[in-house]
Parts: C-alpha cells; sequence; structure tokens
C-alpha cells in the first residue's frame, strides 16, 4: 500500500504549491518564444526558432506544428515533451472524427490538451509536461478565427493576442500596447513579427510564422517574405527615431532661445 | 448479389461497385456508395457484412490520415495495402473479426504507376491488373482475361468495364441493378457516369 504514495511526484507542499508544476513552468520560461496573434478573419502563429548549428537539418527543427487540418500549435518548452503531446493530440483529432464525422473545434482539442496536461500533475509515476501551447485555428462552418493558450498545469484560456516561452511578459506588454481588434492579414503578421523582434536580436532568419486565413488554409511564410516585413519594420523603427531626434532638438532649441530671451529681458 | 470490379488502365485504375444494400433476400436502397476515398490517391471498393464494412474503411480512412499528418507525406498505394491487409489479418484473429472484402485502387506519386490490390477477409492479399468480389468475379473475370489491356486509355477501360457489367446483367440471377464508378489518377480521384 505505501507504494503508491512514494510513486506521487507532485505533491503539495505545505503552503499549497505544486513545485513540480513551478519547475515545468519554469521549463517553459527557458524555451523559444513563441507568438499567437488572432485578427479579423486571420490568426498568426510566430515562433523563435533556435539557430541551427552549421550541418543541422534546418527541416528536422519544427516547432509549429499541424493537429488537423484545420488546427496548428506551437509550444515553448521542452521540445521532446512537445513532441509527445502534438502525438497525443493529431490521435484525438483523427479519433474526434471517426466517432462523431466532425473535425473537433479548436476548444474542443485546447480541452483535451489541457486535460492531458492536468492528469500528469496529479497521477503517480510521472511528471509534468515542461511545455506551454499556442493552439490556433478555425472552428467548422465557422469563419471566427481561435487563439488559445495552455499551460503546465492544465489550465487553458482564449486570447486575443499572447505569447509564451522566453521573455513572454515583455513581448505580451508589447502585445497589450499595439493589439487592436479585426487586424487585417498584413498587420496580424507584422504585429507578430514585431513582438517577436523584441526578443529576437538575430532578425528574420531566427524567425517562422504560420498564417491561417480559413478553415484549413495554412501558409508559412518563406525567409524572403519575413526579411521584407522585418526591415519594413526596422524602416518605421528608424524613422519613429528621427523623428524624436528632431523633436528633441526642437524642444531643446526653444529652451535654449527662451532662456536667452528670458536672460536678455533681465539685462 | 455483391459485385465489384476494378481494372488498370495506363496511368489510372477504374474502380466500379454495385449500389445495393441487401439485408437478406431484401434490397433496402439502391444507392449505396461502397467506394471510400480513403486517401488522395487512393480508392477502396468494400463489400462484406454491411456495418463491419463502414466501420473498417472509416477506421482504414483516419489512420491513413494520421500517417499524413504525423510524417507529412501518404502512404503509397502498397503501403497501405500492406497496413490495410495486416489490420485484417489482426482482425481474423481477435473475437469478432471483420467480415469485409476489398478492391484497393491507388495512384503512386511518387513513380507515377497505377497499382490495384485484391484483399478479402483473410487477410490475402495480391497485387492484380485487374479484379473483382463477389458472384460478379465469376463472369467478369475471364472477359477481362480476354479483354484487358494495361495500356488502355479510360475510354477503352470504361468500354471494358461495360462489357462486364453487360455480362454479369445477362447471366447471373441476381444481378445488381446500378453500378457506381470511381477513377484514380495523378489528378486524384472522381466518380465517373457510365
Amino acid at each position: 500500500m505505501s507504494r503508491s504514495y512514494d510513486r506521487a511526484l507532485t505533491v503539495f507542499s505545505p503552503d499549497g504549491h505544486l513545485f513540480q508544476v513551478e519547475y515545468a513552468l519554469e521549463a517553459v520560461r527557458k524555451g523559444t518564444c513563441a507568438v499567437g496573434v488572432r485578427g479579423k478573419d486571420v490568426v498568426v502563429l510566430g515562433v523563435e526558432k533556435k539557430s541551427v548549428l552549421q550541418l543541422q537539418d534546418p527541416r528536422t527543427v519544427r516547432k509549429v506544428a499541424m493537429l488537423d487540418d484545420h488546427i496548428c500549435l506551437a509550444f515553448a518548452g521542452l521540445t521532446a515533451d512537445g513532441r509527445v503531446l502534438i502525438d497525443k493530440a493529431r490521435i484525438e483529432c483523427q479519433s474526434h472524427r471517426l466517432t462523431v464525422e466532425d473535425p473537433v473545434t479548436v476548444e474542443y482539442i485546447t480541452r483535451h490538451i489541457a486535460g492531458i496536461q492536468q492528469r500528469y500533475t496529479q497521477s503517480g509515476g510521472v511528471r509534468p509536461f515542461g511545455i506551454s501551447t499556442l493552439i490556433v485555428g478555425f472552428d467548422p462552418h465557422d469563419t471566427k478565427p481561435h487563439l488559445y493558450m495552455t499551460e503546465p498545469s492544465g489550465i487553458y484560456s482564449a486570447w486575443k493576442a499572447n505569447a509564451i516561452g522566453r521573455s513572454s511578459k515583455t513581448v505580451r506588454e508589447f502585445l497589450e500596447k499595439n493589439h487592436k481588434d479585426d487586424l487585417s492579414r498584413e498587420e496580424s503578421i507584422k504585429l507578430a513579427v514585431k513582438s517577436l523582434l523584441e526578443v529576437v536580436q538575430t532578425g528574420a532568419k531566427n524567425i517562422e510564422i504560420s498564417v491561417m486565413e480559413s478553415y484549413g488554409k495554412i501558409t508559412n511564410l518563406d525567409l524572403s517574405q519575413i526579411e521584407a516585413i522585418v526591415s519594413e519594420i526596422e524602416k518605421e523603427k528608424e524613422a519613429e527615431a528621427e523623428r524624436k531626434r528632431s523633436r528633441l532638438a526642437a524642444t531643446a532649441a526653444g529652451q535654449a532661445s527662451m532662456t536667452s530671451r528670458a536672460a536678455a529681458g533681465t539685462q | 448479389m455483391e459485385t465489384s470490379f476494378a481494372i488498370t488502365g495506363k496511368d489510372y485504375v477504374i474502380v466500379a461497385s454495385d449500389t445495393t444494400a441487401a439485408r437478406s433476400i431484401v434490397k433496402m436502397k439502391e444507392d449505396e456508395d461502397k467506394i471510400k476515398a480513403v486517401s488522395p490517391h487512393l480508392l477502396m471498393a468494400y463489400s462484406g457484412e454491411p456495418g463491419d464494412t463502414i466501420q473498417f474503411s472509416e477506421y482504414i480512412e483516419r489512420n491513413l490520415r494520421l500517417f499524413h499528418i504525423r510524417n507529412n507525406y501518404s502512404l503509397t498505394p502498397s503501403a497501405a495495402a500492406s497496413w490495410i491487409r495486416r489490420s485484417l489479418a489482426q482482425s481474423l484473429r481477435s473475437r469478432k473479426p471483420y467480415s469485409v472484402n476489398l478492391m484497393l485502387g491507388g495512384y503512386d506519386t511518387t513513380s507515377d504507376t497505377p497499382h490495384l490490390f485484391w484483399i478479402d477477409y483473410l487477410g490475402t492479399l495480391a497485387e492484380v491488373p485487374f479484379g473483382a468480389h463477389g458472384y460478379g468475379s465469376y463472369f467478369a473475370l475471364s472477359l477481362l482475361d480476354r479483354y484487358h489491356n494495361p495500356e488502355a486509355s479510360l475510354e477503352e477501360g470504361l468500354e471494358i468495364l461495360k462489357r462486364c457489367i453487360d455480362e454479369v446483367a445477362k447471366r447471373l440471377v441476381v444481378t445488381p441493378g446500378k453500378y457506381k464508378v470511381k477513377v484514380v489518377d495523378k489528378d486524384g480521384s472522381r466518380e465517373i457516369e457510365l
């Protein structure tokens, strides 16, 4: 009987924390960043790619996975855990079609994934999944895009735009400042890239963008397209900085003239 | 009685099946589609125990799709045939085996060749240039021995199929009334009106 006690890995600490789950969240924070942006009738996933080694095949390192024709998932954290979870989700997508002859809804598969993650915080002999996920897609017979996030604890929630992984807090704050409702396709992509650039120093070659426009229509942007967007953003930033500089100079000049006039007045 | 034919030709496979759903001596309906496109370049005509056929073909369809999503490429017709045969062989050795006979026609996009497989509920798999299941096969096979041409165009292929259907209509006591005909080639699968 005592077996069942020592097999449990995730047990409460006296002050009510599940340390294993919190460590899992720490693993997520160490993972590469992923961003999801929901527009008017488009939803965009952007991920930060680790730069591949010189002799590595970059096609074998993927962070955005297709779960079904109409659903994509990006994750941050332990890649190996992600693979396992993705496979479970893919099986559920097909199993759902087999049993009810309908594709899964985004909310359904999110709940399923979160359910698996929760189970791994409560059963014996296992450790939690060290990943957070962003799940995007369209429900069958619907034109509204969806974006969900799940965490190692099994929490899931819907978002307009969100980020997970390394420096996700910075990126989320950026999104909070810049997200507007009903973004167009181009605006959504740009916002995703822009927010990723907050934390990705190396620019376009370490960014991967997937765009879903309607049920089953997924496109991955290639490097040249991302580079174009990045250079456009950089140009805008430069123009902004230039404006700021000239404004500063103008105010400085104004102040200088005022002080000199004041000095002249006292004479 | 249930009958299905399949014929390979130049860069295509024609799969035809009757459309009757019968129970004992009673015809329940005459427009049952018994050919399923289990993947973009793979057609499967099924016959046998009514519930089993649908259950099994949907199970195959979903597993082929799962393979595609996992690996980003589809199984070739011959690989799919092997897997389906194995599923049936495993099922045969279970408590309640599937009683399903199949004609599996597919177009291999990697080598640009049409393939046809004859599979029965015992887990027999044979790659054939043409094939048939059911009572119709007793009449059609000899006809196809005489007239089948692997280099035939689609029109010629359909002519040969019509010969088979007419022969079965002429000689078989319990003749199926209507047939559904589908063809698979490099552009995928589609239905054809005879």
